[in-house]
């Protein structure tokens, strides 16, 4: 028997903690109970609504069972059109900005100044959720969805490149030096030696991205952005559940066969 | 280096040769889409606004400017609010998207032929409808208030976060499970020896991703009335109060960027 | 006592990995089983303790079919079949004690596991085991920290801890050096000894093989086409096993092998 072992017989064992310092361990775990007694304390929720609520929760439920789309069919189709509209266009128009601005924001090949401004680009559109940023574009453009368009190209800019960018820093270096070392202008360069190296994953975050772009146009009309938000909150306000249930159906299908379509698309591209 | 770059071009000319037609036809189709799309966009657009914007962008800015800075003293209970509805939003949201994944995994479930499919349709359905749209639905239903923002909250997020976490299960190395079922373990012990040390990574990192994106969501819902900083923010600007709108919208950004900068601790310090 | 009759399993592709095994394992015996690859020896393993649930033919340990079990004396069952396995299989997230203690699992209750409450005696026994093997030192690591014959010692403590009456090893030294694949067989053929323990060794190195037992079984697609001692394993009998080959090489490299080992 050795004296390691002689030291742990007999004596119990405990899992070893995952936090070391047993003071720090205790400051989490109380502060964590402290904040949860705190914040669920500060919830003042009004049962007697929220149970009378939960009848028309019911109905509400019921409603999927036998969704209108008849009675409002009009307002849905155009609701929908200009939510497709509004996504498609901003997805186009997005990629078209993000590639210069992605460009400009990898490390590895754009100069100090170029970086840093479109690195602030990036910075504000991800930080902005997109319905504040469609709040302030329609008090500035007025309601339609134009005002809805500008925010998701603007929200689709953030994200690609964002990711362009990322994509552009861990490639293959030596690509991009060969196609220097033949002489080749930094427009052919950027041409020939880094865009096809990056198209394949570009065209998979952007079909991902339309995907994303549907679902928030969805909301947009919320605010007066357009799309089928607003249909959908019209039909919220008047109670009718029937119509609501038939517009959000709508909006999980066309968001699966998205879904579907972009699983199939970037499963062959890349 | 020269073979690269011949291989790179080798790769395009295979690819124009056989595809070229289709390429083009896709550029065709997709270029007639969008003007198609534009057309929709701008008809419906009154232009005139259009090129008043730069002036009621300029109007807007010089009002906003400087923010009303007093105004703080009635934030801090909306921003709260909205802290309260993004972490017990989350919280409740994994105490259900976790038995979620675990019957939705192709490795877990009961039964593939049937439970699996109805905890797919959770999470499709779940992860289909903005959190501003089920806010709206809510606020609808149970009242306006901070309640239905926190239900809005964990709706959206059961899915998004099942999805990832059943991914995540589905990715597990089977052979630790064999060991433990060889060891005579029961299912339940299974779970708890085999499969839960493994995706536990995950489901923090989950968890703090899911965190940091609904204390964004949190902070719009108050414009449909679910409670939160939100509410103040559609209030001044129903009563066009420009210097408040720009003191919220500083106040938003900042706890996103604290919001994503604590997210980024958290996950350095799991993973 | 192990006893396998016409045990056939068919999987659902309709790839026949067994067809009518028949095998008798007394105690205190190790027993190599050697083939190719594909050969099924790694689905005859996990049929005895109905990892892969056999097709047909029984299964008998101790006198208990354990082919006709129900879930809850499956579980009961396996308890005493302890299982060693190719890549170590240990949780990795764990450390090295839960590892071990996860052997018990079968005799503790839920709760008692999930709040890590293990009885005294079981702790004991999982340190006594981890000295056996050179590792108590080691008992609270992460089991991701440690090197792969480290890991396989733990993976035998969790197999031994469980108490059982017979071990079954899937390739205990594929993913090792030479050096520590020996150390680690010799290792599990003493343990055997100590504890009179039965074991079921599938290998796919045959000098290893004829090294440490006493028993080797060929099996070629799915049948048993040798039984016999390590050193009736002639050129002919591996040609029957693995095919058209040069065995010399190998046989002889068992020889020196010996040599040197008597020489240490």
């Amino acid at each position: 028997m050795s004296a390691a072992l002689d030291a742990r017989v007999g004596k119990p064992w405990k899992k070893p903690p995952f936090i070391a310092s047993s003071a720090l361990r205790w400051t989490m775990i109380i502060g964590s109970v402290i904040y949860l007694v705190l914040a669920i304390g500060s919830f003042d929720v009004n049962w007697a609504r929220v149970y009378r609520g939960l009848d028309r929760g019911w109905q509400f439920f019921v409603a999927f069972t036998h969704p209108d789309f008849v009675s409002r069919a009009g307002e849905i189709k155009v609701g929908m059109i200009e939510s497709v509209v509004m996504a498609l266009a901003s997805t186009v128009v997005g990629i078209a900005v993000s590639i210069p601005i992605g460009l400009g924001a990898a490390r590895n090949i754009s100069v100090l100044p170029i970086y840093l401004v479109c690195r602030a680009i990036v910075a504000i559109s991800r930080a902005l959720n997109e319905i504040v940023v469609a709040i302030l574009l329609v008090a500035i453009f007025g309601f339609g969805p134009l005002a809805g368009f500008l925010t998701l190209s603007f929200a689709t800019i953030g994200f690609l490149s964002k990711l362009l960018a990322e994509e552009i820093e861990d490639m293959d270096k030596v690509q991009a030096e060969a196609v220097r070392a033949t002489g080749a202008t930094w427009l052919q360069r950027y041409v020939f030696g880094i865009l096809p190296q990056v198209i394949p994953r570009l065209i998979g975050l952007s079909i991902y991205r339309l995907d994303i772009n549907f679902r928030e146009s969805a909301v947009l009309g919320i605010v007066g952005a357009g799309g089928i938000g607003a249909t959908l909150n019209t039909s919220f306000d008047r109670y009718e559940f029937d119509t609501a249930a038939a517009i959000l159906l709508l909006i999980i299908g066309t968001v699966m066969v998205l879904e579907y379509l972009s699983g199939i698309i970037r499963a062959r591209v890349q | 280096m020269a073979i690269s770059t011949n291989d790179g071009v080798k790769v395009w000319q295979r690819r124009d040769r056989n595809g070229q037609l289709k390429l083009w036809a896709m550029w065709l189709v997709g270029t007639a889409v969008f003007m198609w799309s534009w057309q929709q966009i701008s008809s419906v657009t009154t232009w005139a606004f259009f090129w008043d914007a730069p002036r009621i962008a300029a109007d807007i800015g010089g009002r906003a400017v400087p923010p009303r800075w007093s105004y703080m003293d009635q934030l801090w209970e909306p921003l709260w609010d909205t802290l309260n509805i993004a972490t017990l939003g989350t919280v409740m949201a994994l105490m259900m998207a976790v038995p979620v994944a675990f019957l939705a995994a192709r490795n877990t479930t009961p039964s593939a032929m049937f439970i699996r499919p109805i905890a797919l349709l959770i999470i499709v359905s779940s992860r289909s409808i903005n959190s501003l749209i089920w806010a709206l639905l809510l606020v609808k239903i149970i009242g306006p208030g901070i309640f239905a923002g926190l239900i809005a909250i964990a709706i959206r997020s059961i899915g998004f976060c099942a999805k990832l976490l059943y991914e995540a299960i589905e990715e597990i190395d089977e052979a630790q499970v064999e060991a433990i079922t060889a060891t005579g373990a029961s299912r339940w012990q299974v779970m708890a020896y085999g499969i839960v040390p493994q995706v536990l990574p995950a489901f923090a990192g989950i968890s703090v991703f899911r965190w940091d994106i609904n204390l964004r969501e949190s902070t719009v819902l108050g414009l449909v009335g679910a409670g939160g900083i939100g509410l103040q923010l559609q209030g001044s600007l129903n009563t066009l109060a420009w210097p408040q709108v720009s003191l919220i919208l500083i106040i938003i950004l900042l706890a996103v960027i604290v919001s994503e900068w604590v997210s980024a601790k958290v996950r350095g310090a799991i993973i | 006592m192990l006893r396998l009759e016409k045990l056939t399993k068919v999987y659902k592709t309709g790839d026949k990995a067994l067809s009518d095994v028949n095998l008798e394992v007394p105690k205190g015996q190790v027993l190599a089983l050697i083939g190719p690859s594909g050969a099924g020896k790694s689905t005859m393993i996990r049929c005895i303790n109905r990892l892969v649930e056999p097709t047909s033919g029984t299964v008998t340990l101790d006198g208990v079919e354990i082919s006709k079990l129900g879930a809850g004396g499956l579980r009961r069952e396996r308890r005493r079949m302890g299982m060693i396995f190719q890549e170590y299989a240990l949780v990795e997230r764990l450390s090295v004690m839960e590892n071990v203690l996860s052997g018990r699992l079968g005799y503790v209750g839920f709760w008692r596991s999930f709040l890590r409450k293990f009885p005294q005696s079981d702790v004991d026994e999982a340190f006594r085991l981890l000295d056996r093997v050179g590792l108590v030192e080691m008992a609270d690591k992460r089991a991701d920290e440690l090197s792969g014959g480290q890991r396989q010692r733990v993976g035998i403590c969790r197999a031994l801890i469980q108490d059982p009456s017979v071990l079954l090893v899937d390739e205990p030294t594929a993913s090792l050096d030479p050096k520590t694949s020996r150390q680690i067989m010799r290792l599990i053929v003493e343990l055997c000894e100590e504890r009179d323990l039965a074991a079921i060794v599938n290998i796919h190195d045959v000098a290893l093989a004829q090294m440490f037992v006493s028993r080797v079984v060929g099996l070629e697609k799915g049948t048993v086409v040798f039984d016999g001692a390590p050193e009736e394993l002639t050129e002919d009998v591996l040609t029957r096993i693995y095919g058209q080959e040069d065995w010399s090489e190998t046989i002889q490299k068992v020889e020196d092998d010996d040599e040197e080992d008597a020489a240490k």
